[in-house]
C-alpha cells in the first residue's frame, strides 16, 4: 500500500470512528413518554404518629434510675406506617403502605412514585394515612388539573403547607 | 470460555491485520490504553478550561455552558465538544482494551492485578460522565439527574428520596450543583490514583500513543468539534418531564435500563457483572509454569534480565554468595510468567558453552537454555537442501510447516532465544538462514518478545547479536495465528533469498544450481 492510499485509509478510519462516536454521543432519542401523556410525581416524606402515648415515669420509677437518666416523659419510639393512595378519576393509580425509617422505626416513612399518564382534564384525590387506625384517611384532598403533553405535576405532601400540594 | 476467547481472537486478528496496512506501527487497536489516557488528558485540560467559566446554581450552570458553547463557540466551544467527545472515545477505546486483553488471555496469572484495578476504572470512567451531564443542567441533564437519583435511591442508606429534590421547581437546591460539581472533579483523582496501581506490574508500559496516532486522533476530535459541536437540549425545566431526551448512549446506557427494570435489577446486574468480570482471571484457574531460577554460579549481576522482564518480577538484590559482583538477580516467583525473557537476555545464556550444560545466569527449568540447544539441533539434524530454514516460532503465533527444508521449534517467546543461539545454529551450519516468528503484530503474548527481539538483532539493546552474524539469512516477522497462510508463503520468500544470495556467494552451488 503507498503512503498516499494508506492516508486515504486512514483518514477513512477516522471518519468512521468520529461517526459513530458523534452519533452514539447524541441518538437515537430515549422516548420515556409517548406525545399524549403528562407525568405525576408523587412524594411524601412523612413520620406516622407514635403508636404509644408518652406517659411521665412515677416517683419509684425514677427513684430506681441513675441520677443521669431520670428523664420524666418517656416515650415509645415506634411509629405508625403511612398509608397513600392516589386517585385518578375514582381509578385507583397507586396504594403505598410505606414503614417508618431508621432501624427502631422512629423515623419518617418515605413514597416516591413516578408515572405517566394520559393527557386532559383529571380528578385527582390524594389521601394519606398516618395514625395507625384501621379504616379511613386522615389527610385527603381532591383537585381538578388539566395535564398538558409532556408535564411534570408533582404531588408532594407538606404538613406545613396543609397537607397535599399539587404543582 | 476458551471457545468465545478464539471468536475474539480471530475476530481482532482480521481487523488488526486490515488496520496494519494503514496504520502500520499506529495501529490504534495496538495502542488502547495509550489511547485511552490520550483521551483521559484531553478530558483534563479541556476540562480545566471549562471549570474557568462554569457556574454552578439552577440557572447558572445551563447559562454558564451556553455562552460558553455560542459566545465564545472558536475557544469554549470546542473545549465543551473536545471533552465530550474524548469522553465518549474514551469508553469505546476501553470497551475495546478489555475485550482485547480477554481474547488473548492477558489477564491471568500474575497480570490479575492490572485486570482486577481495571474494574473500578469502568464504575469511576461511568461515575465522571454521568455527573458531567448533570452539570449542563438541560432536559438531558434533567432526565439524568432524576434517573440517577431514582437509582440511588434504591439503595436503603438516604433519609428521603434524593428524587424528590428533582419533582418540581420550587424544590431544586443550588448546593447539589456544588456537591455534583466535587463529585466531577475528585473522581477523576481517584482514577488517576487507580490508573497507576492498574500499571503497577506492566513494565515498559506504553502510556503515550505513537506521534502519529496522536496526532490523527486529535485532529479527528477537533474536526468532530467543529462539524458537530456538542450542544445543550434546552433548559432543565421541572414543570416538565424529559419526554425523549437524545442520550449520549457511552455514558448514560444504565439510565434506560434501570427505568425499565428497576433499581434492584440494575444493581444487581452492576455488581453482578462486576464481580464476573474481576474473577475472569481464575476461571478457569491457571495451571502455572515453573518459574525462572537464577543460578548464582553464572549470575554476574548485570540487570539485562531485570531491564527486559515484561512483568517487573526480576528485581536486583545484594549479593548473597561472597563473588565480587555487586547485585544478583532475584526472581518474585508469584509475578513470575515464565516467559523466559530473562533466560533471552542474559550474557551468560550461550550454546557455545559446552561447560556446565550450558547453564546461563537465568534459566526456566522447564524449558531450559540446554534443552532449547537439544531441541534446535534434533530439528536442524534432518535438514538437507541448499536453503535450510530453522524455524523458531512463538507459542502463540503462527507455525511454520515442516518439510525437508524447513524446521520448526516452539518458544514460549521469539524473546527467550538468546541471540547467540542465531549465531550458534548459522555458524556451526546448522541451517542456512533462521526464520523468527512472533505474535502479530501488537499481539506479542508476553508484550515486549517482538521488540526487545528486533532490538537484539539491530544491536541497539544488550545482548547483541554479533555482527558476524550475516543479517540476510534472518528473518523476523510478526504472524497471527490465524494467518497460516502468510507464514508458508513468508518462509519460501525467505528461502528463494537463501538460494540466490548462496549461488551468489558460491560458484560452484551457482552452477549446480543452473
Amino acid at each position: 500500500m503507498t503512503r498516499l492510499w494508506q492516508l486515504i485509509a486512514q483518514g477513512l478510519v477516522y471518519a468512521a470512528v468520529a461517526a459513530g462516536l458523534a452519533y452514539g454521543s447524541a441518538a437515537p432519542a430515549y422516548r420515556r413518554l409517548a406525545e399524549d401523556q403528562a407525568q405525576i410525581t408523587f412524594t411524601v416524606v412523612h413520620g406516622g404518629q407514635r403508636l404509644e402515648d408518652c406517659r411521665d415515669r412515677s416517683a419509684e420509677e425514677l427513684a430506681a434510675r441513675a441520677p443521669n437518666m431520670r428523664k420524666k416523659r418517656v416515650c415509645a419510639r415506634r411509629r405508625a406506617p403511612v398509608d397513600v393512595e392516589l386517585y385518578l378519576d375514582d381509578r385507583l393509580v397507586m396504594a403505598v403502605a410505606a414503614p417508618p425509617g431508621g432501624l427502631s422505626g422512629d423515623g419518617a416513612s418515605r413514597v416516591y412514585r413516578r408515572f405517566a399518564v394520559p393527557t386532559g382534564a383529571h380528578v385527582l384525590e390524594a389521601r394519606l394515612r398516618d395514625s395507625g387506625r384501621a379504616e379511613g384517611f386522615d389527610h385527603v384532598r381532591q383537585v381538578d388539573v388539566q395535564l398538558r403533553p409532556g408535564q411534570n405535576l408533582a404531588v408532594d405532601y407538606r404538613p406545613s403547607d396543609g397537607g397535599f400540594v399539587f404543582e | 470460555m476458551g471457545g468465545v476467547k478464539q471468536v475474539l481472537r480471530f475476530g481482532f486478528a482480521a481487523v488488526e491485520n486490515a488496520l496494519n496496512r494503514a496504520f502500520g506501527f499506529a495501529n490504534p487497536l495496538h495502542h488502547l490504553g495509550a489511547l485511552g489516557l490520550f483521551f483521559f488528558w484531553v478530558i483534563g485540560v479541556s476540562g480545566v478550561y471549562i471549570f474557568i467559566f462554569f457556574d454552578t446554581g439552577a440557572t447558572e450552570a445551563f447559562l454558564s455552558v451556553e455562552a460558553m458553547t455560542r459566545e465564545q463557540w472558536y475557544a469554549g466551544g470546542i473545549m465543551r465538544s473536545l471533552h465530550r467527545y474524548a469522553s465518549d472515545g474514551l469508553v469505546a477505546v476501553m470497551v475495546l482494551h478489555i475485550a482485547r486483553e480477554f481474547a488473548f488471555d492477558r489477564l491471568r496469572g500474575p497480570r490479575w492485578l492490572s485486570w482486577v484495578t481495571g474494574t473500578p476504572i469502568i464504575w469511576l470512567v461511568m461515575i465522571c460522565g454521568i455527573t458531567g451531564y448533570w452539570l449542563v443542567w438541560d432536559t438531558l441533564a434533567q432526565f439524568v439527574a432524576l434517573a440517577t437519583a431514582e437509582l440511588l435511591d434504591w439503595l436503603p442508606i438516604f433519609a428521603e428520596p434524593i428524587a424528590r429534590n428533582f419533582s418540581a421547581p420550587s424544590r431544586l437546591d443550588d448546593r447539589f450543583f456544588t456537591l455534583v460539581l466535587f463529585a466531577h472533579i475528585a473522581v477523576p483523582l481517584v482514577l488517576v490514583f487507580v490508573l497507576w496501581l492498574h500499571l503497577q506490574r506492566v513494565a515498559s508500559a506504553r502510556i503515550h500513543p505513537p506521534r502519529a496516532l496522536a496526532l490523527g486522533t486529535m485532529a479527528m476530535l477537533l474536526a468532530m468539534s467543529l462539524v458537530a459541536p456538542a450542544l445543550s437540549q434546552g433548559p432543565a425545566n421541572l414543570a416538565a418531564a424529559p419526554a425523549a431526551p437524545g442520550l449520549d448512549w457511552f455514558y448514560l446506557w444504565s439510565l434506560p435500563l434501570a427505568e425499565v427494570w428497576g433499581g434492584g435489577a440494575m444493581w444487581a446486574f452492576g455488581f453482578g457483572a462486576t464481580l464476573v468480570v474481576a474473577m475472569l482471571p481464575w476461571l478457569p484457574p491457571l495451571a502455572r509454569r515453573p518459574v525462572a531460577v537464577v543460578d548464582l554460579e553464572n549470575c554476574n549481576g548485570c540487570t539485562r534480565c531485570a531491564a527486559d522482564c515484561p512483568v517487573s518480577a526480576i528485581d536486583m538484590g545484594p549479593r548473597t554468595d561472597g563473588k565480587a559482583f555487586r547485585f544478583q538477580a532475584v526472581v518474585d516467583a508469584d509475578l513470575c510468567v515464565a516467559c523466559g525473557l530473562c533466560m533471552g537476555a542474559c550474557p551468560t545464556a550461550t550454546p557455545f558453552r559446552r561447560v556446565h550444560d550450558a547453564r546461563p545466569g537465568i534459566d526456566l527449568p522447564d524449558f531450559t537454555l540446554r534443552q532449547l540447544r537439544d531441541r534446535v539441533e534434533a530439528a536442524a539434524k534432518p535438514l538437507a537442501g541448499e536453503a535450510r530454514v530453522l524455524a523458531f516460532h512463538c507459542e502463540t503465533a503462527a507455525r511454520p510447516a515442516t518439510d525437508g527444508h524447513t524446521a520448526a521449534v516452539a518458544v514460549r517467546c521469539l524473546g527467550m532465544i538468546p541471540p547467540a543461539m542465531i549465531d550458534y545454529l548459522l555458524s556451526r551450519r546448522l541451517a542456512d538462514g533462521v526464520a523468527l516468528i512472533g505474535c502479530g503484530p501488537g499481539q506479542c503474548h508476553y508484550r515486549l518478545g517482538n521488540r526487545w527481539t528486533r532490538e537484539r538483532i539491530a544491536a541497539v539493546r544488550d545482548p547483541h547479536l554479533r555482527a558476524r552474524v550475516p543479517r540476510e539469512r534472518l528473518l523476523h516477522a510478526s504472524i497471527s495465528a490465524f494467518d497460516g497462510r502468510r507464514v508458508g508463503s513468508e518462509i519460501e520468500a525467505f528461502r528463494a533469498t537463501l538460494s540466490r544470495d548462496r549461488g551468489a556467494r558460491d560458484p560452484a552451488a551457482r552452477e549446480a544450481a543452473s
